[in-house]
This record gives structure tokens, sequence and C-alpha cells, in this order.
């Protein structure tokens, strides 16, 4: 760009060309409709379909709040609803009991050690997701891994796939990294001076870590909580291909309302269900995740 | 932190480790199966599987499927994703939060839900079985993640580079290409990886608006699973696993070789 | 630079100029000229409208009234990248990715100036700055004081008529400060370029500047030199700003062209009066000061006050006293090698001639912390 130096002549149009940064202090009113591509592609690929179940669900096939009335009125679905919920929350604690050990444990290695914990954490990703579902069957089902495991060492074979358990052991293997990552994080800024400090007051090291350590990790696990939770509710593939008939999810019911039957009426109202519990949840534990107290780490 | 513990932690890491692990470890053996099973241990040693998913149609017309909406994912939704992260860090800080949370939400939303959605949509307008519908589709789902990934390099720019850059002579366009890009482009070029990688992998959206004349790979997979046991699908897990290990691995080295000491 | 290139200064021509940000003044109605290759400091506390006056010569941000001319020409409207000024921030805003060469032949590259041009013309800013060696550093390999030697480098390669600094040396240490102070001041001789400086440094505006102008709450107190400013403060507040002072108060009195002034039961008299109305105060400089023993014989001109030696400072170039005078108000004396010696305790009388006092007009906003 060949830019003679201008003897300051004043350009009108130059004016309408926004400026470049001002003082930090007063951040200008910047280009937010940058953002406009996005926001119209999520208008019609999001919003409006999500508009479209919502409508449905009351709409289809008449006008009221029947779909709902013959959703919650079912047992069997009842019990669907309440096996998803039961469901989630088994994958989160298990999850949060597998990841909180190794987050830690993150945080006080050495570096190269760090690398391959880390790496072990992203591998999985490397795997398409379906793929990965398939991997649990070959390890799950009767002739699998597990059980050739078990028959190797004189035990008697487990009945895995197809039940509950499965579901519970395939599903947190999926969502693990993503309890794994939300509590390093932030561990990762808690001071590592703090418990020292606190046993030279006296506190016993257990104590130490239970009263100072915790807490400071706990907008952590609440994230993490929360984001293997509502992905559990929304899950579909795995429970899929790795539950049985009597371990349906209500993503699978709402899968075979729409896709088999073509009932966007009830299949409309179970995603509502599933949407409003989501967002619920997110309001709930929104100002939970929140670092209200930041421990600083200095670098050294 | 006494060394009982500290034996008792690692081995308990060892044993996650193996969960994260372990589909991997059983699937790349599974795709050298003698026989025309799932059953654990593969018996024999064969690149049938392999030779299978490259000869037949099914396999690789859906690979190509897949390859193509991703591709063009990855470009539409880097750009409009790197734009959208400009307009929310550059926003007011209010402005700025209620924004990227509305345009996080696609990672938020039950993922069956969106589909049916999506399906009733599409059915309507014809774009069942379609690219475009699929591009769209996959576009919103990876526009988070490329905002996320680029407004972590914004969050970590020094804007005071741009007002130098203005200083010097250099205008608005001339500021961005020669000094905001360059320095955020490992958060673009994530981005547009995660974009990528995630129309390549998505299933659930796909599963609905799949049709016999456009199928991605994960549908094929899918069905592949639902209907016999076929090691073809290890075998191609298995290729999938390589190729994006060793994108992963470049882009590593790549950035290892920018990163100036 | 050769002087057939070397550009000469722009004046710059600020007329009731504000700034405001919404509710917020900023600048208030300031006027101020700068003369070609003048080099001009801008001084003040944080906040006092001094960075945000750079602000707008720079082209950073708009006026919001007023007028601004460089050159002899109005820049309201001009972006800041069509104004061909050579800005160094505090933070050097080197570009991480470029090598320092690259980061020097950037502007030059933006004004279609390439090969051996550019090339030589990089050169000879490095060498100006003395960073020559270091052209394919990166700016990460380099310290603060060599980084900031190349922006300076970069934002003069271009030959602009106008320089701006804004606290350029506020993030280095005190002997670093001191020595590229000195090589600002030589580069600006060698050059004649226009610059214009703003710091929160009393003695560094000191050191550097042909004119000095005292930014306070968003206005302009006073513009002089180093002198003038010190010698003659126009207001309480740039008496206090600029070097060390002892305000002394208490109730006045006028009687034609004198004013007296009792301070702790003892009066003091000064030449020279105030406006009506206004509060008289008494600004002293502690060279201006002797101390003598209580009692001592006093010429007729001379003032006297007399107090306790609070705190005495060996500097070994001479002592620096602080005496508590009865009224509670700490006097600072500074005593010249060869002086009489007083240690803490001692009994003394605060002496200066009635020349020797600045009368000012009191003012509660000199009253904030002075840092």
């Amino acid at each position: 760009m060949t830019a003679t130096p201008d003897d300051g002549a004043p350009n009108a149009a130059a004016t309408d060309l926004a400026q470049s940064p001002f003082l930090s202090r007063f951040r200008p009113r910047g280009p937010v409709w940058l953002a406009t591509p996005a926001l119209l592609v999520l208008l019609v690929v999001l919003a409006y379909p999500l508009g479209i179940v919502v409508w449905r669900s009351f709409s289809d096939p008449a006008i009221g709040i029947d779909n709902y009335v013959w959703f919650f009125q079912s047992a069997v679905n009842r019990a669907v609803l309440q096996r998803t919920f039961v469901v989630a929350a088994w994958v989160t604690l298990a999850c949060l009991i597998c990841a909180y050990p190794y987050a830690y444990a993150m945080t006080i290695v050495g570096r190269n050690m760090r690398l391959a914990l880390i790496l072990c954490v992203l591998v999985p990703f490397w795997l398409s997701g379906v793929v990965r579902t398939l991997a649990w069957v070959i390890l799950l089902q009767d002739s699998g891994v597990i059980n050739s495991i078990l028959r190797g060492i004189g035990l008697p074979p487990v009945k895995l796939i197809r039940t509950l358990p499965g579901v519970v052991i395939g599903m947190t293997q999926v969502l693990l990294p993503f309890m794994i990552l939300p509590i390093y994080s932030v561990m990762k800024g808690i001071d590592t001076r703090l418990l020292p400090a606190a046993r030279s007051l006296g506190a016993k090291p257990w104590k130490a870590f239970l009263q100072i350590y915790v807490p400071l990790s706990l907008p952590g696990v609440y994230a993490g909580a929360i984001i293997v939770f509502i992905l559990s509710l929304g899950f579909y593939i795995t429970p899929a291909l790795l539950g049985g008939p009597r371990s349906i999810l209500l993503s699978s019911l709402v899968q075979n309302q729409v896709l088999s039957l073509l009932n966007w009426g009830r299949g409309g109202a179970m995603g509502v269900v599933l949407l409003v519990a989501t967002f619920l949840l997110l309001a709930i534990a929104a100002p939970l995740m929140r670092q209200k107290h930041t421990a600083s780490r200095r670098e050294v | 932190m006494p060394s009982f513990f500290r034996i008792l932690l690692g081995l308990f890491c060892l044993l996650v480790a193996i969960l994260l692990l372990a589909p991997t470890l059983v699937v790349i053996p599974m795709s050298f199966n003698g026989n025309k099973s799932l059953a654990f241990p593969p018996v024999g040693f064969s690149w049938q599987w392999y030779a299978n998913f490259f000869s037949s149609p099914d396999w690789t017309t859906s690979f190509s499927n897949s390859l193509i909406v991703a591709l063009i994912v990855a470009v539409v939704a880097t750009v409009i994703g790197t734009l959208a992260a400009f307009g929310v860090s550059r926003a007011a800080a209010r402005t700025g939060g209620l924004l990227r949370a509305l345009l996080i939400t696609p990672m938020v939303v039950p993922g069956v839900v969106l589909a049916i959605g999506i399906y009733a949509v599409y059915l309507d307008t014809h774009l069942v079985g379609t690219v475009t519908g699929f591009v769209l589709a996959h576009t919103m789902l990876a526009v988070p993640f490329v905002l996320i990934a680029v407004q972590a390099s914004l969050e970590v720019f020094d804007r005071r580079l741009e007002t130098a850059a203005s200083s010097l002579g250099a205008g608005r366009l001339t500021v961005f290409r020669t000094v905001t890009l360059p320095l955020i482009l490992p958060g673009v070029l994530s981005g547009a990886l995660f974009a990528f990688i995630t129309s390549f992998d998505e299933i659930i959206v796909a599963l609905f608006i799949t049709s016999p004349y456009l199928k991605t790979l994960p549908v094929q997979i899918y069905s592949s699973i639902t209907r016999d046991a076929d090691p073809t699908v290890a075998a191609v897990g298995t290729l999938l696993f390589l190729a994006t290990s060793l994108i992963i691995i470049a882009g590593l080295l790549l950035g290892m070789r920018r990163e100036r000491t | 630079m050769h002087a057939s290139q070397r550009s000469t200064g722009a004046a710059i021509e600020i007329r009731k100029a504000s700034k405001r940000y919404g509710a917020f003044t900023a600048l208030n109605d300031i006027d101020l000229d700068i003369r070609p290759g003048e080099f001009m400091t801008l001084l003040g506390p944080s906040g006092s409208g001094k960075t945000t006056t750079l602000n707008l010569i720079a082209g950073f941000t708009d006026i919001t009234s007023g007028t601004l001319q460089i050159g002899g020409k109005s820049v309201t409207g001009l972006p800041s990248h069509k104004r061909n000024i050579g800005v160094v921030f505090q933070h050097y805003a080197l570009f991480p990715h470029m090598t320092v060469g690259k980061n020097v032949a950037y502007p030059l590259a933006l004004r279609g100036i390439k090969g051996d041009e550019r090339a030589k013309r990089v050169r000879r800013a490095l060498d100006m700055v003395k960073m020559a060696d270091f052209a394919h550093r990166y700016p990460s390999e380099l310290s603060g004081g060599q980084q900031q030697r190349v922006a300076l480098a970069r934002a003069l390669v271009f030959d602009p008529p106008l320089l701006l600094m804004d606290e350029p040396l506020g993030a280095l240490d005190k002997k670093l400060r001191e020595w590229l102070q000195l090589e600002i001041k030589r580069i600006h001789r060698e050059l004649g370029t226009t610059f214009v400086y703003v710091t929160h440094d009393q003695e560094e505006a000191l050191v550097l500047s042909d004119r000095i102008a005292v930014f306070n709450g968003g206005r302009i107190e006073q513009i002089g030199t180093g002198r003038e400013l010190y010698d003659t403060p126009a207001t309480l507040f740039v008496g206090r700003f600029i070097g060390e002072s002892t305000v002394l108060r208490g109730s006045a009195e006028v009687s034609g062209d004198e004013t007296a002034m009792v301070i702790g039961g003892q009066k003091v008299f000064a030449r020279g009066r105030l406006a009506d109305g206004a509060r008289p105060v008494i600004l002293l400089r502690p060279e201006r000061v002797a101390l003598k023993r209580a009692g001592a014989d006093v010429d007729a001109d001379e003032n006297r006050l007399t107090g306790t030696i609070a705190e005495a400072i060996y500097l070994g170039s001479g002592s620096k006293y602080e005496v508590r005078l009865s009224d509670g108000t700490i006097a600072v004396v500074r005593s010249p090698l060869g002086a009489t010696d007083f240690v803490i305790g001692d009994t003394v009388d605060v002496t200066f001639l009635r020349s020797d006092l600045i009368l000012l007009p009191d003012d509660a906003s000199a009253d904030v912390t002075l840092t």
C-alpha cells in the first residue's frame, strides 16, 4: 500500500471509517455487527427449528397440551425420564470420581508427565464418536475384552452389553475429558503456596487439603459437572448402541417418535422437556461457576 | 505428599488413562481381524477390511461426502466465527457477554432436539439429503468452537499493537492483514480444525437429514454397526485416527517452528 | 539522517480544545502552541489530561470541541494513519512476529519505499539509537531499554515532522531511564523534529524539555521553561508539582503594595499583593532558605520563622532538613556544603529574603497528594 505522507488535509470520508483503538480506559462501541452472519446462521438453523419443535409440541395434532399430558401420564415414559436423569447423575458422579484425582495429579507432576496425561485426555477425541461407541461394544459384549479378561483370571463373565451399567461406563469414558479439563484449568490457578502456608499454621495435611484446596477447586468441579450432566441428558448414540430395550433413554424415545412414527407432537414435547431441564440446570449452576475469590498463582 | 499416597494416585491415574485409551487400544487391533466378527481377541491377521473400505462404493462415497462437507464447513464456520469473535471481544462488556452466550447455544442444546427441529425445517424446504443442508447444520454446530478458539487468541492479543501500526500509517484493513491476523492465526487455525472435526464426526443431526443419495461417513459407520459385525468399521476408525494424529502432529510441529526462542 | 531528508518540525496549534467522554470531561478548553522543532513536555499527575491531549494530536481519539492544527492545517476528522506522526508508547508496542529490522521497516513498506533505499534508512535509524547489530533479533529477545530504542527508531525512520512519546521510560529502572533521557535529548538536537513528550515525572520534564505545559484536572495551569515554572509558578499547583517547596499559610494583612502574614505568632513580609479577594499563601523554594541558630541576627530584608529540626538528611552534595514550625507546618530546607550542621531537636530560625518568596492564591485543587 503506497501512502504518501499526507500534509494533514482533512478527509470527510475518513471520518466515517472507524478509528483505531482508543485509550484502554474507554472502550469504544465496538464492531458488534461483525457477529451478524453468525447470528443469522443461528437464527435460521437453531432458533427457527427449535421454535418449530416447541410449536408442534403444542399444536400437533391439535392445539393444547395433549402431548405433554400423554407424556407424563404414561408410566413407561415417566420411567424413561427418571432413568435419563439417574443415568446422567451416575455418569456425572463417575466422571467426577475419576477426574478429580487425575486433574490434581496433572498439576503436581513434571512437564513431561503432564504432557503424557494431557495426551491421554485428548487422544479419545481423535477417534470418531461412533467408532468409540463401537469400541465399547467390543469391550463390553459377552465375548468382549472385559469378559475375556475375567474368564482369563477365572471369574464368571458379567453381562454388560445392553445393560444400564454398560451404558454408564461407555458414557463416562466419552464424557470424562469434559470433566477433567475444567477442573484442571481451575486447579492450575490455585496458588501452590497455600497448602504449605496452612500447614505452617498448624493444619494437618488432609485437613488443609479439605478446607483450603477443595473449596478453591469447586468452580471447576461445578463447571465440569454441569457440562457432563447436560451432555448426558442429550446423549443419543452411545445409549442407543450400548443399551437394550430395558435401558432406553429419553433421547432414543424422541428419535423413535419422530423418525419412525413421524409424530412431531409427542417427539417435540419430549424434546421440550429435555430443553427445559437443560436450561433450568444452566440457570441454577451458572452462578456457582463464577470464581468469586481468585487464588492467583505466581508464575516462576 | 507421602510416597504411599503418591503411588496410589499414580495407580489411579494409570487406571483412568487406560479407561480413556481403551477404545483406541481395542479398535486398532480389531481392524486387522482375520474373521468377520467383532469378538475379542481378534483371530488371525488380515488387511481385507482396509481393502474393503477403499474398494466399497458405499464407504468411499460416504467418506468423500463427509470430506467435502467438512472442508466447506471449515472455511465457512471459520470466517463467520472469526468475525463473530471480533464482534464479541470488542463489544462493551455486557453486550459481548450476551452475544457470546447466544452464540454458544448450539453446544448446550441437546443434540437430538436440534436434530428433530432441523429435520422438520429441512423436510419443508427440501434440504434433506443435500450438501447445503449438511453445511448449514454443521456450520451452526461448528461456529461456537471457532468462536471460543479465536476469542481466546484475541483476549491475549495486545491491541496497542494495532494502535502502533495505525500511527505508523497503516489503514484498518492493512492493520488486520499485517499485524492482527498473523498474531491470532494459531487461534483461527485451531478453530478451523475444530470446525472440520465437528462436521466430519457429526452423527446425531446427520442421522436425521441423511438420505440414500447423501450419506456421511458417521452415518455409514452407524448403519454398519447396527446391521452386522463388520470389522471394516474398525479399519475406518483406525484410518481416521491416524489421519487426525498426523494433522495434529503436523500442526504442533509447525507451531513449534513458529515459536521463536 | 541527511539534512536534505531531515524534516523540519511541525508546529501544533490547539485552541479551546475539550474532550468529553459522556459526563466525564477529560480536557476542558485548553490552548496550546507548540513551536516547530521544539521539545515540549506535557506534565501532570494521572488523569490530568496530558495523555488525552497526546491522543488527540495522534488521532487516536476525536476532539469534542475546539480546533487542532498540525503544520498549519486542521486535522479534525483525519484518521491517525494519515497524519504521518511518529508515536512511541510506554510498553513499546513492537510487533512480536517481526524482527527488529522488519519492525523498523514497517512504516517504510507502507509508504512504498523498497529495496536499497529501505535498507539504507532502516540501518540509519537503528544506528541513531545504537541498535544496528540487533536487526535480526525478535523483540522477545531484547531487554526493555533495547525495545524502547527500537520503538524510537521505528517511529522516526519515516522522517515525521512530529514525534509523540507517551511516558516511554516509565517501565524502566532509574539508571537506564536517565541514560535514555540523554539519548532522547541528543536525538532531538540532531533531528530538529518537534518532540511532544508526556510524563508525570517533573524531574524528567526539567531534564528534557525546551518548554513544559503543566496539566491539572483537564486544564493547563502554566506553560513555560523549566526555569520559569520553578522560579515563577503561576498557581499553587504548579509551584508544588515542580520541585520541592514549603507552603506557608496564615492570617494575611495587605497594606499598599505589601502583604504581611502571621504564622504561628511570627510575622513575615512579602513584596507585592494578590488580586482582591484571593487568599494568599507563601511558597518557598528549599535553596532560597537558610538556617540559623535560634535568636541569631537577621537583616532588615530577611524574614524569620522559628522551629525545631524534625529530620536531617546528609546528601553528600549538601544537607536537607525538615523543620517543624510553631504552627505545625514542615519547612523543607536545603543547605549547601559548608553551612552549619544541625541535628534533630535543634531549635533554629528559618530565614528567607522578602524577594525570595513566591506569593500565590490558595487553591484547593493543589492539595492532592502529588506523585
